[in-house]
This record gives C-alpha cells, structure tokens and sequence, in this order.
C-alpha cells in the first residue's frame, strides 16, 4: 500500500516535470550579475533574442566574483559582468575570450536624506567616502566580491582608509550580501551605501534613502560579456553563446538595451556611445 | 499595493510555474526520501547488526544537516569540473530535488527508526512466535505504526518544501525553470518588494497546509485498508 502511494506520488510528479518547463530548443547558461537580472533588463531583452533565434538563455544573477568562478568551474557557457579587474585575471587565467562592453550605466552613493555626513551633491565619490568616514556615518558594504563591492574598495583605498579597521562593529556594516539585501539594510539602518543605478531605480523598499553623489567619472559602471575559452572550457556550448554575445553588440541588441525602462527612465546605456 | 496589482505580478512572474515547480520538486524530493528513509529505518529497528547505535546515533545527529552546506557539497559534485559533472544535473530541477532527498532522508529515517523500534518492542516476540523472520515483520511493524509513518513522511515534506538554502545554489534560481516559491520570496525581498514577498510567503503556507493535510486525509481514509 505505501509503495503503490509511492509510485504515484512519483508518477504524478514525473508528469509535473515533463509538463513544465521542457524545451525542445538549443539552450545555453549566462552567468551574470544581479543588476542586469533583477532590474529586469535581462528578462526583457531575452525574449527579444529567444524570439529572434530560437535560443533560450539561462540566467543565474549572482555577483561578478561568483559569477566569474561558475564559469571557471565551467558551468556556465558565457558571462555578462562588470568588475574590469576580475575580468582581467579572468581571462589572463585562460578562462575567458573575446571581452566586449555592452552596456553602461554609474554607480551612485546613496544615503539618509537627513546626510549626516553632509555629502548631498557632491560629484566626487573619494571625498564623499573620506566624509562619511570622518563623521563615522553608518556605512552598508556588499563584502561579497561583486563588481560593486570591488568598486568600493577601490574608492577606500583611493581615500586611503581602511573601513574595515576604522569602522568594523561601529559604522562599517560589511554584511556580505547582494544589492537588494545591502539597499535594504541600508533602508532599515539609515546608512550610506554604494549602489548601481539600475539596481537603485528598480528598487522597491527606498525608505527614507536618496541619491546623494552622482556624476563622478570614477563612478563609472560598464557591463562586459566575455565568451569561455574553448581551449579551456570545450564543454560551453561556443556557438549559441557566440550568438547571444553578437546579438548583445549588434544593432538590434543595443537598441534593445537602451530602450529598458522602469518607471520611464532608462537603465542602461548602449556601449556605443560610451564615455571613454 | 492592492489585491489586483499583486495578482498582475504573479501573472507576470508566472506564478502556476513556480508553485508547479515548488510542489513537484518537493514531493520527488519527499518520495524518495521515503522510498529510501522508510525500509532503512525499519532495518535499523530491527537488525541488530554490530555498530547498530552508532547508525542511529548518526542518522538523529544528521537532523540538523543544514541545507546551505549540503547545497555547496552537491555543487562541487555536480558541477562539470566536479566527479558527476558529466551527468549536466547542475541548475536543473533534478539537484534541487538530489538535494532536497539528501534533507529529507534523515528525517524520514529517523521518524520511521523510532516508530518501528517501539513496534518491535511491543510485538516482535509475538511475530517471530508466529515464524515470520525479522524481514517478514517489517511490512506489518509499518502496517502498526502507520500513522507515525504518515507524520515521518509529512515531516520530511515539511523540510522539504520550506527549504531555499540548498536549492538557491545547486538550482541558480532561473526564471521559469528553476525558480520555486522560497527562491522567489527571497528574490522579490532582494528587490524591495517586501509586500509582494510578503504575499508569495502566504501562498507558500496556504499551499504547505493544503499538500500536508491532503496526505493526513489520505492517509486516515486509506488506514481501513490495512
């Protein structure tokens, strides 16, 4: 009696599967960045380049470090990311080829309205951190080696603090999770953070948070697609993840990034007209 | 937010997948749990094999396996430059279930231990008496403690279903293949979208109530055929 209720437990959810989300077609994994995916650019793009040419795209929205080791494990056929520095040593690895930039956008430093580290307005991101530091300020890190969390050490070190001496157990809150997870400790705590525009417009739990520094061109943000090395990793399936990266460069791709909006304003930029 | 902006986004989120997704991977899961879980933890109520105490020792101490260390081991596993990375399981819904049958199974193992082992206390001597071996006894201690079994099975679905820590690693979290609704609630809070991540959480015990009081129904209704 019980093994009969097995088995149909087992058929019923074998049926399950095969009625869900089966696909026939070619089908490939990007590794990517949680700003594309949750600000929802990718999900709209993808069915752009799925109606186009067939192929289906995977994505796992993680942040560029662990998007970097997935396909170094290689589990995954290409990537989309943004930290220059780790895509470096990714490819000099022998992990990675042929790295194009497909997007951009900035980062911003957002914060209390109430700044009380009075940084509103500032276009200089170095001594906005400096700021923050002096006035010991509650600070949310990522600590989790996305590209936005590598950013901020750059900028620390720029401004020649250490945050994790000065400031851990008081105002440095490195809390090792995603944008979502630091905007919205950020929110509850009233503290500065460094946040990617995209991410921070689509963002829903705002709170008493604003857009405080903006317009600084460290603050640069650029999205790169690296293809896998098929020395290295023969097992990407190279020619659909070749399509998917010319189609992110093409005129269509571009046009189809530039016109992502949330809330009528744009996300991200196309490469073409990318500052230098 | 009001009621029909919440149903648009589940609409759009293609919420029937995610929760088809949820339950079916969570009732493979429990299925082989106890496919596996129920004769082991019978055989170890009544096999007095050497080193009998130090299995149940272990299977009791594997209660609190925490998912977020079984998601990563089965990661290093199943991914292509890991020993069964030829099988292509990582970020399918088959990990997801792999890892949520490793939960499961000790749960399951150690409810069902525990249920025969008093059934044996209490009837072992009558049934040998009547010449049924150790492996004969075993289908009627089970027919005996069946409700305990039910409560073993539901446990095991319990942690199963409720589970994120495993199955946001070893399945990536993939919109419309490998998002369930734990993963989903922990995306839309990562959003900001606490009260729709809030809402997904309701559906998600609306749904755990309804699947476990299904089996408990089914499973009194079902006792008169024993």
């Amino acid at each position: 009696m019980v093994r009969q209720r097995l088995a149909a437990v087992i058929l019923i959810s074998s049926a399950i599967f095969a009625g869900g989300p089966s696909r026939a077609d070619e089908t490939i994994v990007l590794a990517s960045t949680t700003s594309v995916e949750n600000s929802g650019l990718l999900a709209d793009i993808l069915l752009k380049f799925t109606k186009e040419t067939g192929i289906s795209v995977r994505v796992l929205a993680q942040g560029t470090g662990q998007a970097l080791a997935t396909a170094a494990h290689g589990d995954a056929d290409l990537v989309l990311v943004h930290d220059p520095e780790a895509e470096q040593n990714f490819i000099a690895e022998g992990h990675g080829v042929d790295r194009r930039q497909i997007a951009w956008n900035d980062f911003i430093v957002v914060g209390p309205r109430a700044d009380p580290a009075h940084v509103a307005g500032s276009h200089d991101a170095v001594a906005a951190f400096k700021a923050i530091a002096a006035a010991g300020a509650p600070f949310v890190s990522r600590g989790d080696k996305s590209g936005t969390d590598a950013l901020e050490h750059r900028l620390w070190h720029a401004a020649a603090i250490d945050p994790a001496q000065a400031g851990s157990g008081s105002w440095y809150r490195d809390i090792g999770g995603g944008m979502g997870a630091a905007l919205n400790t950020a929110s509850a705590m009233n503290a500065y953070t460094l946040s990617d525009r995209g991410t921070w417009l689509s963002f829903g739990n705002k709170a008493d948070l604003a857009v405080l520094v903006e317009g600084d061109p460290k603050l640069l943000n650029r999205y790169d697609v690296i293809l896998l090395d098929p020395q290295k990793h023969p097992e990407a399936k190279q020619q659909p993840a070749h399509r998917f990266a010319d189609w992110l460069a093409s005129p269509e791709g571009q046009a189809a990034i530039g016109a992502y909006k949330v809330n009528g304003e744009q996300l991200f930029h196309p490469s073409a007209n990318a500052p230098k | 937010m009001s009621v029909s902006d919440f149903w648009a986004i589940f609409d759009a989120e293609g919420l029937g997948r995610i929760i088809a997704l949820s339950l079916s991977v969570s009732l493979s899961a429990t299925a082989l749990a106890t496919l596996f879980g129920t004769p082991f933890g019978a055989a170890l109520a009544v096999y007095a094999v050497p080193g009998r105490r130090i299995l149940v020792i272990a299977v009791n101490a594997l209660l609190g396996l925490p998912p977020v260390v079984v998601g990563l081991a089965l990661y290093l596993i199943l991914s292509r430059s890991g020993s069964l990375g030829v099988l292509g399981l990582l970020f399918t819904p088959g990990a997801m279930v792999l890892a949520q049958a490793l939960l499961a199974l000790p749960i399951v193992t150690a409810l069902v231990h525990d249920a025969t082992a008093d059934s044996w206390a209490e009837y072992g001597a009558a049934l040998q008496v009547d010449g049924a071996t150790r492996l004969q006894s075993i289908p009627h201690l089970l027919a005996i403690a069946r409700t305990r079994l039910v409560t073993a099975v539901l446990a095991g679905f319990g942690r199963t279903i409720s589970e994120v820590g495993a199955i946001l690693i070893v399945g990536g979290n993939i919109a419309g293949y490998t998002r369930t609704m734990t993963t989903a609630i922990v995306l839309e809070t990562s959003k900001g979208n606490l009260s729709l991540a809030l809402g997904l959480g309701f559906v998600l015990i609306g749904i755990s109530i309804a699947v476990s009081t299904t089996i408990f129904a089914l499973s009194i209704k079902g006792g008169r055929w024993w």
